[in-house]
Parts: C-alpha cells; sequence; structure tokens
C-alpha cells in the first residue's frame, strides 16, 4: 500500500482541475486525474486515465485500477462539469441530459466507488464542486445551475450516509474564474456577477486550493455536509 | 468465473469480519442458512451496506472479478437475493454469468 495519501482530481485536463492537480501532485500527493481526451500535460505523482464520469464501467474500472496500485484512496474532487449558457427556451433536451449525467450522475458514481475503497480504512475527503450561480440563480444558466443544487443536497445527505465510516463529505461553490467554461460568457455578464459579490473580483484556482485544503485536512474529521461558497454568497 | 464453493467462502469470511467490526453478537458458525435480511438477521441495514461492498471489493481484489451485487434487478426481486448465505452465494454466482455471458 501507498504510504502518501491517494488523490482522485476529475476533469483535470484543463482550468480548475489541472491546477489543482498539478498543486497537489506537487505537495507529495498521488494524483490519479482523469478527463474524456488525453491529459496533454505531465508531472511526476500524476497519472492520467481517459474517462467520461458518466460512464459507471469507465468510473468503475479507474477506481479499480487506483485502488489495485496504491491500495488506498483518501481524497476524491469532483471537479469534471459541463456548463451551457443558454435561455431556457432554446436548451434542447438532449443538451439537458448530458449535463444532468455529466454533473449529477458522475459526481455520484465517484463518490459511490471511491467511498466502497475508502471504507475499508474508515477514512475519506470528498469535495464536490458546485458554483455560485445556483444561490444567485443567474439568468441563463437555469440547468447547470440546477444540477449543482442537485450536487449540494446530494453531498448533504451523503455526508449522513458515509459519516459512519470516517468519510466527510462537502460542497464546494467558486465565483467565476477565467477558464474555457466562462470564455464565452458576455463580459458585461460576468461584469454584473462580480459587481454583486461581496469580495469583488475574479475568482483564482488557488481560492479553490485554499477552500479545499481546508475540507481535505485531517483535522477536519468533523466538517462534513456543509457548502462553502467564495465571495461573500449564501 | 468462480465456482459456487468460493463464493460461499468469500461471503462466510466477509460477513464474519463484518460481525466483528460492527462488534455485534453474531452466530457461532455462519451456515448456509445463517439469515442477513429478514426476521432473525444478523445485520442491520448498515451491516448489510457494509457486507455486500465488502464482497464485491473482495471479489475484485482476490479474484479480478468486477461485479455489482445491488443492480435495479436484484432490488427489485420479490425475495432479497440477499437474504441468506447461501442465497447470496448463488446471487453472486448468477451475476458473475450474466456479467460474462453479456
Amino acid at each position: 500500500m501507498s504510504d502518501k495519501e491517494v488523490m482522485i482530481v476529475t476533469g483535470s485536463r484543463k482550468g480548475i482541475g489541472r491546477v489543482l492537480a498539478e498543486t497537489y501532485a506537487k505537495r507529495g500527493y498521488i494524483v490519479e486525474g482523469c478527463s474524456r481526451g488525453e491529459a496533454g500535460w505531465e508531472a511526476e505523482n500524476y497519472t492520467h486515465h481517459q474517462v467520461d464520469v458518466a460512464d459507471e464501467r469507465q468510473v468503475k474500472a479507474m477506481i479499480t485500477d487506483v485502488a489495485r496500485r496504491h491500495g488506498r484512496i483518501d481524497i476524491v474532487l469532483n471537479n469534471a462539469a459541463i456548463a451551457s449558457m443558454n435561455h431556457i427556451l432554446l436548451t434542447p433536451a438532449a443538451s439537458a441530459n448530458r449535463m444532468l449525467e455529466v454533473n449529477v450522475t458522475g459526481t455520484m458514481l465517484f463518490c459511490r466507488d471511491a467511498a466502497k475503497v475508502m471504507m475499508r480504512r474508515r477514512y475519506g475527503r470528498i469535495v464536490n464542486f458546485t458554483t455560485i450561480v445556483a444561490p444567485i440563480a443567474l439568468a441563463g444558466e437555469a440547468l447547470y445551475a440546477a444540477s449543482k443544487a442537485a450536487v449540494v443536497t446530494f453531498t448533504r445527505i451523503l455526508a449522513f450516509e458515509l459519516g459512519q465510516w470516517g468519510i466527510t463529505c462537502n460542497s464546494f461553490g467558486a465565483t467565476p474564474i477565467m477558464t474555457d467554461m466562462i470564455r464565452g460568457v458576455p463580459q458585461e455578464k460576468i461584469d454584473a456577477v462580480v459587481n454583486n459579490l461581496a469580495i469583488k473580483r475574479l475568482g483564482t484556482p488557488e481560492d479553490c486550493c485554499n477552500v479545499c485544503d481546508f475540507f481535505i485536512n485531517r483535522a477536519s474529521d468533523n466538517i462534513t455536509g456543509q457548502v462553502v461558497y467564495l465571495g461573500g454568497i449564501s | 468465473m468462480i465456482d459456487r464453493a468460493v463464493a460461499l467462502n468469500v461471503v462466510q469470511t466477509c460477513l464474519r469480519d463484518t460481525i466483528e467490526q460492527l462488534g455485534s453478537s453474531g452466530p457461532n458458525d455462519i451456515e448456509e442458512d445463517t439469515v442477513i435480511v429478514g426476521q432473525g438477521a444478523v445485520l442491520d441495514s448498515v451491516g448489510v451496506v457494509s457486507l455486500i461492498v465488502d464482497i464485491e471489493q473482495r471479489l475484485e481484489m482476490d479474484h479480478a472479478v468486477t461485479v455489482t451485487l445491488a443492480s435495479d434487478k436484484a432490488m427489485s426481486q420479490r425475495s432479497s437475493p440477499f437474504r441468506t448465505v447461501g442465497v447470496l452465494a448463488d446471487h453472486i454466482c448468477s451475476t458473475i454469468a450474466e456479467s460474462e455471458a453479456a
């Protein structure tokens, strides 16, 4: 069994997921990341898996592989998500279904299968990523916000279902961060969101690491079922 | 593919471990007719969850068999496929056979 903590980061090819994976690999964690395509980057302590997070078989195969190679899984950062900035009157059902599959089912699959490995050592830290667009009810993001609100509710209940095995489950909602996910959003829309925050700036990947550090700390064993939003949103 | 004797041994070993982990008093001997779910069961509902996960993990690690025992089909059966040690061993064998045939 590995003597280093083993972390899974979903959606680690780019954006926040990549920064998280690189940061924690640099700090000495064994990081196992995934995305549908190849990573396109390498780092010591980092292994990439080509996985569609909404595909049950692929997720199971990845978790089995990680458990076989390291004998443990300590942390899951469920970051993978897709968004579609679209008025609800112009949103096709296929787009809605895919968003729910990736954002909700994908999160559930990694929680479920990683928790089965975590249970053996009676220890685990799960952080599921949500967004401030749910609590601020941002027009044009109805399906994305709904899927992320589902992640928060799912995580709160998961905390109660897994707590007896020493597994904590929390959600984290970032403010807009300049990644590919929001690159297509009009600047005035982003400015309007930022201007309504208590701290009027875009989020950064470092903000995300800061919150994750708190949730995954071994001392945070009594912090579970919580959601933390950046920028003063609650 | 694993034979029934192996499946039975996995169930018995995992059930013994689960009872020990939960710190509950279990039967002296774990037989084929030891009840897991229902009246006279040796585990509560959380214990059953632990047992099923433990069996899936052990099949994966020790026998390289990946199987989901709590499938939609299994959970909708009128008679639980987890009700006794022997029935669960049968369920393991049939689930593995079905997934290999698929």
